[in-house]
């Protein structure tokens, strides 16, 4: 029988703590009224004072409460204020019948919270928009920011879901067991896309981004220990992130894994993540974050050990492809195949791929350069290297590709 | 949809055409090209010769008056364009986010469509 699941500690800075208990208060108030857009109206205002004054008073006490009560204080006033429209008796009830002294008993809405915003109703490419604006509590312009559109353009998409939440009358509750597999790979999915977003954001290197997701995944593997998949999950965040010093060099340089210091890799994340990843494998259940996070353990063990242990990562690799057949699941098997047998192996698995798939896919070039660099094949490969320093908004990926052209 | 990228460079960067930084701001340049072309992207473009080559003819008052020197209002100065064919906004803006030009300004605008015929 699997034992009892490892504990994952997060960090939490102040802003993080204040967007927590943001996004508590609007679960709440969301689950009660049903409408999320009218529960972020009321307690926004609330998460900009705490935003201001926490960082200079430090957290309260009680946090939930502090913004609870702020949010009834500005929001009743401005309902009163306002002549423009009637006081809406819902969300007035909703607020105010949440009593201050039972806060701290209250169940974390987080989870519910997360399953609203990946519910399959909601279109897939704003799943991790809105978890990041109502689960981490991050600002529409800092969203729109990450995933390369204007700020108009954002909040139009994420009203549009929250309209959608309202109207397909999507519950606030925990999925059935029956349904919780197939509706939590929709979660783990949305919240890997929301770490992708921070933590490779060119426009802010600053890896701190990546530890709210990182607490996210931790706090749904803690939720449901029964899920291996979300701990494969949180391991998979764990090793990229315990690299996050060495990604770049202290220039701000590209610095490619295997040259990577990893002496100065997070050692204690890194066995956290291991403890996570064999929970996970006693369950027996194999699914594409536990491959994607066992191929990034095979690494670790491949670059401390100092021996070539490629076959490892061949074999994770094919298992990742049946399980979760994506061009990236390709590249990075052709990679492998490459160290492992020879740039011609690797080689012919990328031919395979249909070229208009990927004109524009930035790692199927570089890895194409790669490969074709080893085999001699120098014109082609710097050619493809060309392509690949072309597609990548990355100043450092690009210098990096670039200093290749002509290496032989 | 047709759009242009239209390129506004920063002075420093415009200024590493010549000189020791030019194999580098020519290599990010010519990369970027293999790319957008190689993707079938582009439907056309050029590259404009520095700000000081241009002449600026206005056109005020009863007659046409010239000026050296480019028309500019701000810092940045127009170093050129791709003209390219995209499904969507979307994609004209990942293609703007990979020019090589740090402190660059893409503007992207829509081509105006070709009227219908009646």
């Amino acid at each position: 029988m699997p034992h009892e699941p490892p504990s994952l500690a997060s960090h939490r800075t102040v802003e993080a703590a204040a967007r927590r208990s943001y996004a508590k208060i609007v679960s709440i108030i969301a689950t009660q009224s049903g409408d999320l857009d009218l529960a972020e109206d009321a307690v926004g205002d609330a998460l900009h004072a705490a935003l201001t004054t926490w960082p200079r008073d430090g957290v309260p006490d009680n946090p939930d409460a502090w913004l609870l009560a702020v949010a009834r204080r500005k929001r009743i006033d401005a309902w009163r204020r306002a002549r423009v429209r009637p006081m809406d008796p819902s969300a007035l009830s909703a607020l105010e019948s949440i009593p201050d002294p039972d806060l701290a008993a209250l169940p974390d809405e987080r989870l519910r919270m997360l399953f609203v915003c990946a519910h399959p109703s909601i279109d897939p490419g704003v799943r991790s928009a809105l978890m990041l604006r109502c689960v981490l509590g991050l600002s529409a312009d800092a969203i729109a920011q990450r995933f390369l559109v204007s700020k108009s353009a954002m909040v139009k998409r994420l009203t549009r879901a929250k309209s959608k939440i309202r109207s397909a009358g999507i519950r606030f509750e925990v999925p059935a067991e029956d349904d919780l597999p197939a509706r939590t790979t929709s979660v783990l999915e949305a919240v890997y896309a929301s770490f992708g977003v921070l933590h490779d954001a060119p426009n802010t290197p600053d890896p701190a981004d990546a530890t709210e997701p990182l607490s996210l995944a931790a706090h749904i593997a803690e939720r449901l220990p029964r899920e291996p998949e979300a701990f494969g999950l949180w391991a998979l965040m764990a090793y990229c992130h315990a690299r996050r010093e060495t990604r770049r060099s202290r220039t701000g340089a590209f610095v490619p894994l295997d040259e990577q210091d990893h002496a100065r890799w997070d050692q204690g994340l890194i066995d956290r993540a291991d403890d996570a990843l064999r929970y996970a494998a006693r369950w027996g259940r194999p699914g594409r974050f536990q491959l994607e996070a066992a191929i990034q353990s095979a690494h670790v063990e491949r670059l401390r050990a100092g021996a070539p242990g490629w076959s490892r990562v061949v074999e994770l690799y094919a298992m990742l492809r049946i399980v979760s057949p994506t061009i990236g699941a390709v590249i990075g098997h052709a990679a492998a195949l490459g160290q492992a047998s020879g740039p011609d192996a690797g080689l012919q698995e990328l031919d395979r791929l249909d070229p208009d798939r990927v004109a524009e896919h930035q790692p199927y070039h570089a890895v194409r350069a790669a490969l074709l660099r080893r085999a001699g094949r120098f014109e082609e490969a710097d050619q493809a290297t060309r392509i690949a320093a072309g597609l990548t908004p990355d100043p450092a990926v690009r210098s990096h590709l670039l200093g290749q052209i002509g290496a032989r | 949809m047709q759009y242009a990228l239209i390129i506004n460079e920063q002075p420093q960067e415009m200024s590493k055409r010549t000189g020791p930084d030019a194999p580098a701001y020519w290599a990010a340049w010519s990369a970027y090209s293999a790319a957008i072309n190689e993707a079938g992207v582009a439907t056309g473009g050029a590259g404009l010769e520095t700000p000081d080559s241009a002449t600026t003819v206005v056109l005020d008052g009863s007659s046409p008056t010239v000026h050296d020197g480019p028309y500019a209002d701000s810092k940045e100065q127009l170093g050129g364009f791709y003209l390219i064919d995209v499904p969507s906004l979307d994609d004209a803006i990942a293609w703007a986010a990979r020019i090589p030009s740090p402190g660059g300004k893409i503007e992207i605008r829509p081509l105006i469509s070709p009227p219908e015929s009646a």
